[in-house]
């Protein structure tokens, strides 16, 4: 077999499926991929370090900023760390309202997901189908807190306000729309050959590359390992609703298709029994405006949408914390990037940056 | 004398006497090929604007280009790093002229909630000139379609543009 020369292509900053600006250097045989090397920082924004400058109830608004396609888990991972350093008790009620939010943003980005993979396969219309479902979801988070993307809902001690008293109603006929659009995405895109056949068998990884590489979310329980963070800690309410962990077989990327495809199933089951289960009460615990939670260092860890999203917060007594750490799903799912890559052709890459479904604010910080 | 006046009555009915310059501005504020362009929080909210609901392809608009060679419409959708500030350059300038640039969000305006952070350009009105500025952080769709048709009412009738920048200097 005659040897050809290998070359480098650079991909991005600037291109259409890199989902930000994300810069990657591919080392090509012909139209192989020898290797895939990811060149992150377009986006740092230095984060980490602003909110070393902020107090602690000014740094929630930078957590929106950080996976913006799903503000609301950030809010409630950055609130919990927060929580648990100033010992603070969350009434019931605002605990059923942070679930309900994160687990209705969870679907919401589970459709960009679906919507930017179809995009990235060609079928631009898959993108315009699950965009017009997200606005349903958008609506909801715009009637409780008046904003589309960047929330800032769920605050420190609990959240900013009370439910309106017509989000049940418009929730639940949300809820029941669901299956309908579910079904929908299924006749759309997974009946597709095309479809199947860009995603199946490609990119696979095994279980043990996955942990090696230290990925969390949709992305290791593609390849089998059951690791959801609302089942293994059972934080905030979760162990009070029966829901499931949709795993996958094979590691590859219809796996991953899958996995986040019956997610949105499951996390509207978890939302429609805290809508039933919801208590009254209170929505916002009680604690000085001026928090100085006392010294010692914290590090909490919830199930983001795209994994392990942990806040490592030390304090050092002041009303500003000394040191803020965010452990980033995105940046860490990365990793594995070379190894979905390696051995397919170019056209897969781009199916593999968005299997893993990075979002650039969260690569960088 | 206007050039209506030399046409014969006649073909008064029948004939549209126009400008060059009036006739392609007519075309070129009616069909903006945007770049797309994405850079962080705000690009959500522009697939949003082009997508089903808000439908930004009503107004002309919705021709995304992933290329700058065709392109004539750069939106700065997020956050601009020191990092990525060459690459953005460079797609500036790649463009064909004529070309506009849309800040979109206060991060592209003002560096928004990171205006103090070592990484991050404070506006980009720094490093390239800016048409339109749409605050916003993100700015609702609708905000971006406003936005959109202001750039439109510049294309078309850059008299009127000039004439609010002399009341501002007049203050």
């Amino acid at each position: 077999m005659p040897q050809t020369e290998t070359y480098i292509l650079n991909m991005g900053p600037q291109h259409p499926s890199t989902h930000g600006v994300l810069r990657v250097n591919l080392e090509l045989d012909g139209e192989k991929i020898l290797r895939a090397t990811p060149m992150m920082g377009y986006l740092h924004r230095g984060i980490e370090k602003l909110l070393e400058s902020r107090t602690y109830i000014q740094g929630v608004p930078y957590t929106d900023r950080l996976d913006y396609v799903s503000s609301m888990n950030n809010n409630f991972g950055y609130c919990r760390a927060v929580e648990e350093l100033a010992g603070i008790e969350v009434p019931a009620r605002a605990e059923y309202i942070r679930v309900i939010m994160a687990e209705l943003n969870r679907i919401a980005s589970h459709q960009v997901f679906i919507g930017s993979l179809a995009n990235d396969l060609g079928a631009s219309t898959g993108m315009l189908y699950t965009f017009r479902d997200r606005e349903e979801i958008l609506d909801l988070f715009d009637l409780v807190c008046g904003a589309r993307m960047t929330f800032h809902y769920i605050r420190v001690g609990g959240v900013a306000r009370n439910l309106p008293p017509e989000f049940a109603e418009k929730c639940r006929k949300f809820l029941d729309r669901v299956p309908e659009f579910t079904e929908e995405y299924a006749n759309l895109l997974m009946g597709n050959e095309i479809f199947q056949r860009r995603l199946k068998g490609v990119s696979r990884l095994t279980p043990e590359q996955a942990l090696a590489h230290n990925m969390t979310g949709p992305n290791i329980r593609a390849t089998g390992i059951p690791f959801d963070l609302r089942k293994v800690d059972g934080y905030s309410v979760y162990p009070q609703f029966a829901f499931e962990v949709p795993v996958g077989e094979n590691g590859d990327n219809w796996d991953r298709f899958r996995v986040r495809f019956r997610e949105i199933t499951e996390s509207a089951r978890i939302v429609r029994q805290a809508l039933e289960g919801l208590p009254e009460g209170p929505v916002m615990a009680k604690f000085p405006k001026m928090l100085k939670p006392p010294k010692g260092e914290v590090f909490s860890r919830t199930e983001g949408t795209r994994g392990e999203l942990g806040f490592y917060i030390v304090s050092d007594g002041t009303a500003k914390p000394y040191r803020v750490h965010i452990r980033r799903p995105s940046f860490i799912n990365m990793q594995a990037l070379d190894d979905m890559c390696r051995g397919y052709l170019i056209g897969d890459s781009v199916v593999a940056f968005s299997a893993i479904d990075p979002l650039m604010g969260e690569v960088d910080c | 004398m206007e050039i209506v006046d030399i046409v014969p009555p006649v073909l008064k009915d029948n004939v549209i006497v126009t400008t060059v310059d009036s006739l392609f501005k007519w075309a070129h504020g009616n069909s903006i090929w945007p770049l797309s362009s994405g850079l962080a929080c705000c690009a959500i909210e522009m697939m949003s604007t082009a997508a089903a609901r808000f439908d930004l392809s009503r107004c002309g608009y919705a021709v995304f280009r992933p290329c700058p060679r065709q392109a004539d419409l750069l939106i700065v959708a997020g956050t601009l790093t020191w990092k990525m500030t060459p690459p953005l350059i460079r797609l500036y300038e790649e463009m064909p002229e004529p070309k506009y640039v849309i800040a979109m969000g206060s991060c592209a305006i003002a560096g928004g909630p990171f205006a103090d952070s070592y990484s991050v350009v404070p506006g980009i009105d720094k490093v390239m000139p800016v048409d339109v500025y749409i605050p916003g952080c993100p700015p609702r769709p609708e905000a971006l379609i406003e936005g959109m048709l202001k750039l439109k009412e510049k294309i078309m009738h850059p008299e009127r543009v000039e004439a609010a920048g002399k009341q501002v200097a007049e203050g």
